[in-house]
């Protein structure tokens, strides 16, 4: 197992460095959480914001929570629905993932969020933008956390989705 | 209903971004990740396009004294960096190098059918759901 797998040839060329679309997306992404904050006045942190919406509390307004996850799904839908249309496929992905390592990340990432209070969104995109330190902290350890998981499952011992 | 439609028109909007810049798909978020490797640096943009905007909100934020239809700012004052916070993060991390899904990316490859995914957001689930049994 320990057979050191050359770098270049684990992740060549799977996909390629699209600023414009990045761009474009986080702008949409900043927005959503925008509209969130403006109207709202809340943090758009999906982890939050999920696991919000698996408990029984009074709201206002009243299950907002699956009303943004809903909203989530609709996008989803539309995403997969668009599949063809475009030169890129904006969900689907061409890595075979096991089911074991998608359960133990989805495990991991659920029980990570809780404990540190947030991911991505809520700390990365809603946590910067207001230079919190604990924001600024989590997204630092979560992002050298996740760089050095990806070195480890596929540099050193190649089970990882780009190996 | 006007607050439920806007609600909803914010999560719609969120997963489109996720899907325009391909965040919804694993090996775009493991090529960030994979600094040693054949790094895409999109992710970077993807977070720098949505943190100037975000900012650019925080200054209409900062001259409204309440939101358009909440009763008011419910913005995080916590200042204090716990063990909690770097080893949350540090968990999340783990889970996030495995396979390149955070939750966001998750909940929309799932709603798209994607096969990983669909084993991902429940296992999500459940990790949400054994931090609140272990610490609630």
């Amino acid at each position: 197992m320990m057979e050191f797998i050359p770098i270049a040839a684990t992740t060549g060329g799977l996909t390629e460095f699209t600023p414009i679309a990045a761009t474009i997306g986080g702008v949409l992404i900043g927005l959503a959480a925008a509209i969130m904050m403006l109207s709202e006045g809340r943090i758009a942190g999906i982890s939050g914001i999920l696991s919000g919406a698996l408990k029984n509390e009074e709201t206002d307004p009243p299950r907002w929570q699956a009303t943004f996850l809903g909203g989530m799904v609709l996008g989803g839908i539309v995403l997969a629905a668009t599949q063809g249309l475009f030169d890129r496929d904006f969900v689907m992905t061409q890595l075979e993932i096991a089911p074991w390592l998608a359960i133990a990340a989805g495990l991991l990432v659920g029980f990570g969020t809780r404990l540190g209070n947030g991911c991505t969104s809520g700390h990365g995109v809603c946590g910067i933008p207001r230079l919190s330190i604990r924001s600024i902290t989590a997204t630092l350890v979560f992002m050298g956390a996740a760089a050095a998981t990806v070195y480890v499952t596929n540099h050193i011992f190649a089970f990882g989705g780009l190996s | 209903m006007i607050r439920q439609l806007v609600i909803l028109l914010s999560g719609f909007l969120f997963a489109l971004g996720l899907g325009v810049s391909e965040m919804t798909r694993p090996e775009k978020v493991l090529g960030f990740l994979d600094v040693f490797g054949n790094w895409d640096p999109s992710l970077a943009f993807v977070m720098g396009g949505a943190i100037v905007v975000y900012a650019a909100a925080l200054q209409f934020v900062k001259r409204r004294d309440e939101p358009q239809f909440g009763k008011r700012y419910r913005i995080p004052t916590r200042t204090d960096v716990t063990p909690s916070l770097i080893g949350g993060a540090a968990i999340f991390g783990i889970g996030w190098g495995l396979v390149g899904f955070c939750p966001g990316p998750g909940i929309v490859a799932a709603s798209a059918l994607v096969t990983p995914a669909l084993y991902f957001l429940p296992a999500l689930i459940v990790g949400i759901l054994i931090h609140r049994w272990l610490f609630n």
